[in-house]
């Protein structure tokens, strides 16, 4: 839990500088996931990351949905696991499924 | 999340103080859960704040409904604190790889020669004996503390004041003869059989550990241990009394 809070560090530092950022936050997982509840991945407006959501299997995806969260300002609820449609793409190995929740730092 | 819960969220942890964060999911509206105190958008509901404390005891975060909204809680815990005791050699390699594992690490020794910052790098150290420099400080139940300075006048007094406080380990290194010696000299300053049983010693997992930096992993693999199992211990009674 203490990692949340170097994500957040980093996060205050890329506010400082004045650039777009968004928070990604596990909220649920179900089955054997690889990132406990309250684990966060930090975004900013080019992309850079800080933290994780998983073993990396869905980072890229969670970037993309904070990315349009940093320009239309809307919080997104996302669902990713072996059930879901972009399995082939995005889904987690470990067959685990997790939501993660996505806003704009204002 | 707004930037004043952000600076909240920070405030916290350099105070070394539990909080809860509330997120409204359907609007990501906040709400922040001090042990003494509530903030934001939600202060008013009985229900979410009641949850939050539950939150907070168990250290828990979860998605939980109220009423026909999910709030997501998540707990912000203070990092586990590691106070080493002796700037020895050991303690070079245990404390860059402490704070790789998340460990709020200090250094403690006043033998000036020893703890300087070209021997470590970026960790805290104070140079004050062990038993001054903890009353300071305040050992909680996220504190570990570990003596490695081999010399009775320094860990003696560090074990005696970390038996008397809440820290969820403590480890001391030295051999079994050593350790039976340490028990005596206690005995006689208060320390009980039942309080000593709490010293971890000789220190670490028993794991063939030889270099320092093996011994380091020893120390840390047994702190590891004894906090999970210690976490896992105290999430079972509150979910039953929840």
């Amino acid at each position: 839990m203490s990692d949340a809070l170097e994500v957040l560090d980093q996060v205050g530092k890329w506010k400082e500088a004045g650039k777009g950022v968004a928070v990604a936050t596990v909220i649920v997982t179900w089955g054997s996931s690889p990132r406990p509840v309250g684990s966060q991945l930090g975004v900013d407006e080019t992309g850079a990351m800080v933290g994780s959501v998983s073993g990396g299997c869905i980072e890229g995806a969670v970037v993309k949905e904070a990315l349009d969260a940093i320009k239309d300002g809307k919080p997104r609820l996302l669902d990713f696991g072996v059930s879901d449609e972009q399995a082939w793409d995005v889904g987690l190995a470990c067959g685990g499924k997790v939501q993660v929740f996505v806003e704009k730092v204002n | 999340m707004q930037a004043k819960t952000l600076a909240a969220l920070q405030q916290a942890r350099s105070a070394r103080k539990a909080i809860v964060l509330a997120t409204r999911l359907s609007d990501a509206a906040e709400t922040l859960i001090y042990p003494d105190r509530v903030e934001g958008a939600q202060a008013g509901d009985a229900t979410l704040v009641a949850a939050a404390r539950r939150a907070l005891g168990t250290g828990k975060s979860e998605t939980i409904d109220v009423g026909s909204e999910k709030i997501f809680l998540n707990v912000y815990v203070p990092p586990p604190r590691l106070i080493i005791v002796g700037a020895v050699h050991i303690a070079q390699t245990l404390a860059p790889m402490a704070t790789m594992l998340e460990f709020d690490v200090t250094v403690v020794d006043p033998r000036g020669a020893w703890a300087t910052s070209q021997r470590f790098p970026g960790v805290k150290i104070i140079k004050e004996w062990a038993d001054e420099a903890f009353q300071e400080m305040g050992l909680d139940v996220s504190t570990a503390v570990v003596t490695l300075t081999h010399d009775p006048k320094l860990d003696d007094p560090a074990l005696e004041s970390a038996l008397k406080s809440d820290a969820f380990y403590i480890g001391a290194l030295g051999s079994r003869k050593t350790h039976a010696k340490r028990k005596e000299r206690l005995s006689q300053v208060g320390i009980t059989d039942e309080m000593f049983a709490r010293v971890h010693g000789p220190v670490g997992l028993n794991i063939g550990a030889k270099s320092p930096a093996e011994i380091a992993v020893s120390i840390l693999g047994q702190i590891i241990e004894v906090r999970a199992r210690r976490l896992e211990a105290l999430a079972v009674p509150k979910v039953v009394a929840a």
